[in-house]
């Protein structure tokens, strides 16, 4: 059996995912990435490797993916998170051509084709506005965590407008609506109503083009998925595995590699 | 799919060439540190469309304050004298090679103890940008120095000025060598003016001739890194005989290199045309960041600052302050609309066959940089030119960006090749 191995190091999440050659995910790990990214990595392959019960050497190729892909130092490759939440989007749901990826600190919309290859990206620039970081900024500010403000502001009947995005001057915009007395599920309502339009700008600059896969660790926010969907207009397809998308895409590019080395190999053995 | 290759951080990009250039630069701001010792008449210019030959004519040691604050962020230098001119009161979003500068100038970087002359003669050439206005008033004002202001009507539409505009510009021309002259006390002298205008068309067409051997693959230098090393001789030494030679040289050696199929890399694998200035602080590394890929630019808009020589246009010694007049209305890119510059930049990606568009936008142009994101739809979109965007700053170092850097450059030259790869496995089909 061969396996390819993923790791995603993201500004706050680090996530390995492993696929066998049947392109099942058999071992996958989340851990926070923290101060010493290259530790984080190590961690995380090495959790997965326990998850999916395998010796280490089984695992036949490594691609790095994420911000602190150059720090996946046992890796065979590195790839960028774009290219591979582009495949990882297409392999959850092929007939993807638009991904939005949400992290921690940066928004993605992805236009690709049908084998999953990037035709056009763009991403926020140098400001955490509208991403997992403004999220946290603004469930903090409230007193809640983050897996609360989702479904809270699904409960929203009003929402609040918003005057910024930015994730610093978010905590005075907010605190002026609880002076205000304004309710916290609205107030989330219009947190995600701002994001999901300023998402939305981002993704049209690509092509917005059916369909659509939501990823990234806000994907996991029902509250998110919701409000992306009513500025569309449209349904986004949104899977479990959305948090680990890119973990997945990397994976499936060191299980074709190492697929091929193996196949080479093959060749050159003597018969 | 193929991942970046490594690249010596150290490695020389066509050495022979860039080491003239660099030598007859140096030899330029020597002559200018001379002068500032020796109180010698300088006339403050700027790149955009300039009329460097008038001052030429007079002796008079041409100054770029563009280049003063380019030359500190090359250094590493420039930080200091931005946050100087920011607590003098100039805003964190002005211009950051007007801070410099005036950082530099209130720093003593001018006059006696400095590297450049206090000016005789501050001549704003061109008004299209009113941050640059204001900067050349400054200097004026700091300085005590006479200005001469230029008002050079912008080029809404069409490739040609009209016959008013040249006549118009003309009589500008004529106001300001009147003024040079009494400034420096000497008379006017035609033949010495049409002297360097025929050194400046013999480095045009050298420049030009350079350009048009991008054409050839690989292309035999890198027509937006290398060509940045050849803005110097273009626009600053214009019209003396070192820029003529330097040119001269430089064609020589590039037409060798075509004819050995050698480029700045060892492969060239992928061939762009790129829109904006460098990242000065960041050079080296923003440079090294496209050749891991082996992206070479074939050509660029940023070359054609100072002036737009391809399409054929010389200075002409038989019509001296027309064709001058010509440079400055028409014969650059700034002085020219943003849709008379989409369809350059698509010259150079049909002409050139390039794979790609990279714009790079800085902060600090809001002039330059508005339509950029229409510009990316654009070529993305409407003629199906791969486009990337990437934004930093061309002075400022707080606004460049390493790692995001990497990541979009790295993500788009990625999709070039996956796309190279479906291209190849389908036939050409995909």
């Amino acid at each position: 059996m061969i396996y390819g191995g993923g790791v995603d190091v993201g500004s706050t999440q680090t996530k390995a995912i492993f696929l066998n050659d049947r392109r099942e995910i058999v071992g996958r790990a989340l851990i926070g990435t923290g101060a010493n990214v290259s530790k984080a990595a190590e961690s995380a392959f090495l959790t997965a490797v326990e998850n999916a019960g395998l010796p280490r050497e089984a695992v036949g190729y490594v691609v790095g993916t994420g911000y602190g892909r150059y720090k996946v130092t046992f890796g065979d490759a590195q790839i960028t998170e774009i290219t591979c939440h582009a495949k990882g989007a297409q392999l959850l749901f092929p007939n993807t051509r638009t991904v939005i990826d949400m992290g921690g600190q940066d928004t993605k919309a992805i236009k690709i084709g049908p084998a999953g290859e990037v035709l056009d990206f763009c991403m926020n620039d140098k400001c955490a506005a509208g991403t997992g970081r403004f999220m946290q900024a603004a469930a903090e500010c409230l007193g809640l965590s983050l897996d609360e403000i989702g479904p809270m502001s699904l409960r929203g009947q009003t929402p609040v407008r918003l005057t910024s995005v930015c994730t610093v001057f978010v905590e005075s915009d907010i605190l002026s609506y609880v002076a205000q007395r304004k309710k916290p599920e609205d107030i989330l309502a219009g947190v995600h109503k701002a994001i999901a339009t300023r998402t939305i700008s981002l993704v049209r600059r690509v092509g917005i083009e059916d369909e659509i896969t939501f990823t990234g660790g806000v994907a996991r926010n029902v509250g998110m998925v919701d409000a992306l969907q009513a500025v569309l207009g449209r349904r986004v397809n949104v899977s479990a595995e959305a948090h680990f998308n890119g973990a997945l895409g990397a994976a499936f590019f060191a299980l074709e590699r190492a697929e091929r080395l193996a196949a080479e190999q093959g060749a050159a053995a003597p018969a | 799919m193929a991942t970046a290759v490594t690249v010596d951080k150290d490695r020389k990009y066509q050495s022979e060439v860039n080491d003239h250039s660099k030598r007859i630069m140096t030899e330029y701001s020597d002559q200018l540190a001379r002068a500032a010792k020796g109180g010698e008449p300088a006339g403050f210019l700027m790149i955009s469309g300039n009329c460097v030959e008038i001052l030429r004519a007079f002796d008079m040691h041409p100054v770029f304050p563009e280049v003063n604050a380019l030359q500190l962020a090359i250094r590493k230098q420039s930080l200091p004298m931005i946050l100087k001119a920011e607590q003098m009161g100039y805003s964190s979003d002005n211009c950051a090679y007007v801070k410099a500068d005036v950082g530099m100038l209130m720093s003593g970087g001018y006059g006696p103890q400095g590297t450049i002359p206090y000016p005789s003669l501050v001549v704003c050439n061109y008004v299209g940008c009113n941050v640059y206005v204001k900067w050349f008033e400054h200097i004026a004002e700091f300085c005590k120095a006479p200005l001469y202001m230029l008002d050079i009507p912008f080029l809404r539409e069409g490739d040609a000025p009209s016959q008013d505009d040249i006549t118009y510009v003309v009589r500008q021309l004529e106001e300001l060598i009147a003024t040079c002259s009494r400034i420096t006390g000497t008379p006017f002298d035609i033949d010495r003016l049409r002297e360097v205008l025929a050194l400046s068309a013999r480095a045009e067409e050298g420049w030009s001739r350079a350009k048009e051997l991008c054409k050839v693959k690989p292309a035999p230098f890198d027509a937006y890194f290398d060509s940045i090393n050849m803005m110097g001789p273009i626009n600053v030494l214009r019209g003396t005989t070192q820029a003529a030679g330097f040119f001269d040289f430089a064609v020589e050696a590039f037409e060798a290199l075509a004819a050995q199929h050698k480029g700045p890399l060892a492969e060239e694998r992928f061939r762009t045309v790129v829109e904006g200035p460098p990242p000065y602080p960041y050079y080296r590394n923003f440079r090294n960041l496209f050749s891991a890929w082996g992206a070479v630019a074939v050509n660029s808009t940023y070359s054609t600052v100072g002036g737009l020589w391809e399409w054929g246009f010389r200075h002409d010694p038989r019509r001296p302050l027309e064709s001058i007049a010509e440079q400055m209305l028409v014969e650059n890119l700034t002085n020219r609309s943003l849709t008379a510059r989409y369809q350059q930049i698509r010259r150079y990606v049909e002409e050139w066959e390039a794979d790609a568009l990279v714009i790079h936008s800085v902060k600090s142009c809001r002039l330059f940089s508005a339509g950029q994101g229409d510009m990316r739809e654009y070529f993305t979109r409407d003629l199906g030119v791969p486009t990337l965007l990437v934004e930093s700053d061309l002075e400022d170092p707080r606004y460049y960006s390493e790692a995001q850097m990497k990541n979009r450059i790295d993500a788009f030259f990625e999709s070039l090749e996956h796309r190279k790869f479906l291209r190849k496995d389908t036939g050409g089909k995909a």
